[in-house]
């Protein structure tokens, strides 16, 4: 455990020693206050036709009409952002050379992998925790339900979770982090419009497409619910990711 | 200490290490001496687990390399030929690092990496990023991380490149100095390093080991005398022993061979000195029939040409 911890630390000061710490967290402050302002706005407006009795909702709940889309907005910002974080991982240890010293270590490369994603995942939470000011902002001038949150931030690092392991992977089999970041970026993609089509599609190929979607698995999240399925499919998508990694890794080795 | 067996390393069709077999006991310097190429990196890398053999296998401090990969890595110190930096890192933050990945207790590690800092001379740019670091620091930087865990097995491949004259004095006196506490295995493709760090050397040449050998003996064995094989018509004998012997400049002369009727000769002369002619007069004024007269090449003459002149431009 404390040689996971020993790299996960590395991994972390080296990203705080690079540019990419900074630019990251402030891209993703930048863009989430956008957002949250686009939705205040919008959340005001509700509000008012809610109590001028104009044909609008009866009441509005900002759980449901602030909180949840702001949550399910993060993925936008992941999108961009995360593939910077892992892209480098693996692939800047094998073009210097330090992956040598990695791996004539006495450490499992299960150790490494974890280390790594564990670096990352703190890097990634501390993106979250800017968010805090602006959730802080509403429990201060509202009240909002604390349970949706909660359960919308687990969710949030669960679906990060799954970014970085995935990006972990990209760049374990490529030594340009370059084209390490452009993959990652692209099979993000890929698994945040994967359900698009779905609504055109027949009901079992729309619920596989649905099912495969990582965003698609944040809206619970998001309503406070906390339900096994998406736990589930998280955790075992982050763990058959760096399962991959390790495993590549490894064969690494045996090519030289 | 360390104990190699058959190790065969091939990538895809190309074979970097051809069944290797050599043993290094404790608190030996053993040089490892090939051209660029030969194979002395590949060797390296499986001895230190950074990749697995195709065939064969390797023991380090007691432990299969393959089979206890955790046990035998925390005995080893290993110096890459790039040294592993981390360029964001201080030279003190990447030791404190390493010790911690290579299992330094806790309690210690900061006096431990003080004394390696002092011992290969880095302590001045404790503070210094690694990225920032001249060529003979980061050397020594390497160095420093591979001595971290105090192994009882070091490898170091090509411990000076790159550095100036006296900095590779240092390293070698410094190496000289681990000997005997730890037990070494140094690759060069430098010939005078071999001789004035190793007790004992490995030459190896397109991964085939091709000499074991102490380097005085090496040398010897190299620069006193040239070869050729000679094979007469005629069974063995003494009187052909003789006469091969009493042609000047020849100085030694053995049996190499016979079969029946013939029978041929390895004749060592002196260096530059051409005894074919006399040779084969001999053989012929003696009645016997001259079946084969040719040098023997030594492969091994050939790599030492090979270091020879590869060395000239660092030295």
């Amino acid at each position: 455990m404390s040689n996971v911890l020993a790299i996960a630390h590395k991994e972390l000061k080296g990203y705080f020693a690079s540019p990419i710490a900074y630019i990251v967290i402030g891209f993703s402050a930048i863009l989430f206050g956008w957002f949250f302002i686009n939705l205040l706005y919008y959340f005001d407006r509700m509000a008012l036709q809610a109590g001028g009795g104009f044909g609008g909702p009866q009441s509005v709940n900002v759980n449901e009409s602030l909180i949840s889309p702001l949550f399910l907005n993060v993925s936008v910002i992941l999108l961009f952002t995360l593939p910077l974080v892992t892209m480098r991982t693996y692939s800047e240890e094998k073009r210097s050379g330090t992956i040598e010293l990695l791996l004539t270590s006495p450490l499992t490369d299960l150790q490494i992998v974890v280390g790594k994603f564990l670096g990352g995942l703190t890097l990634y939470a501390a993106m979250l925790g800017v968010t805090l000011v602006h959730i802080g902002i509403l429990f201060w001038y509202g009240n909002p339900e604390w349970r949706p949150v909660l359960t919308g931030y687990l969710g949030l690092l669960l679906m990060g979770g799954c970014f970085l392991s995935l990006g972990l992977f990209v760049s374990s089999l490529t030594r340009n982090q370059i084209v390490a970041g452009m993959i990652t970026f692209a099979i993000f993609l890929l698994f945040w419009v994967i359900n698009w089509i779905a609504t055109f599609t027949g009901p079992t190929t729309q619920n596989v497409l649905n099912y495969l979607s990582i965003t698609e698995h944040l809206n619970d999240f998001t309503r406070g619910v906390l339900d096994t399925k998406h736990l589930v499919y998280y955790t075992s998508f982050i763990a058959f990711s760096l399962f991959l990694t390790v495993r590549a890794v490894d064969s690494e080795r045996w090519r030289g | 200490m360390i104990e190699v067996q058959h190790l065969t390393k091939r990538y895809g069709p190309t074979t970097a290490v051809d069944d290797v077999s050599f043993r290094v006991e404790k608190g030996e310097v053993l040089g490892f001496l090939g051209p660029n190429g030969a194979g002395k990196t590949t060797t390296m890398r499986v001895l230190t687990g950074y990749m697995p053999p195709t065939d064969g296998k390797a023991i380090v401090a007691g432990y299969d390399i393959f089979d206890q990969p955790i046990e035998a890595k925390r005995r080893i110190g290993y110096l890459p030929e790039t040294p592993p930096l981390y360029p964001e890192m201080t030279v003190r933050d990447y030791l404190t690092f390493v010790a911690k990945i290579k299992a330094v207790p806790k309690r210690g590690r900061v006096a431990r990496i003080n004394e390696v800092m002092e011992r290969t001379r880095v302590a001045d740019m404790a503070n210094r990023h690694c990225g920032k670091l001249s060529k003979g620091y980061r050397q020594r930087v390497g160095l420093a991380q591979s001595l971290l865990n105090n192994p009882e097995v070091l490898i170091l491949d090509e411990p000076t490149a790159g550095l100036d004259p006296k900095q590779i004095i240092d390293t070698r006196r410094l190496i000289k100095e681990l000997g005997g506490d730890h037990t070494i295995i140094l690759s060069t493709h430098i010939l005078p390093e071999v001789s004035q760090t190793c007790q004992r050397v490995v030459i190896i040449n397109k991964g085939r080991v091709v000499a074991v050998d102490t380097p005085d003996n090496l040398t010897s064995r190299l620069r006193g005398s040239e070869t050729m094989l000679v094979q007469v018509d005629a069974p063995v004998g003494d009187d052909v022993k003789h006469a091969l012997g009493i042609v000047p400049g020849v100085t030694n002369v053995a049996v190499a061979e016979s079969h029946g009727t013939t029978s041929s000769y390895e004749v060592n002369s002196d260096t530059g000195r051409d005894v074919r002619r006399q040779l084969a007069a001999v053989v012929v004024s003696n009645g016997w029939g001259l079946l084969e007269l040719r040098p023997l090449r030594m492969s091994l003459e050939e790599i030492f040409l090979h270091l020879t002149t590869e060395e000239m431009p660092h030295e």
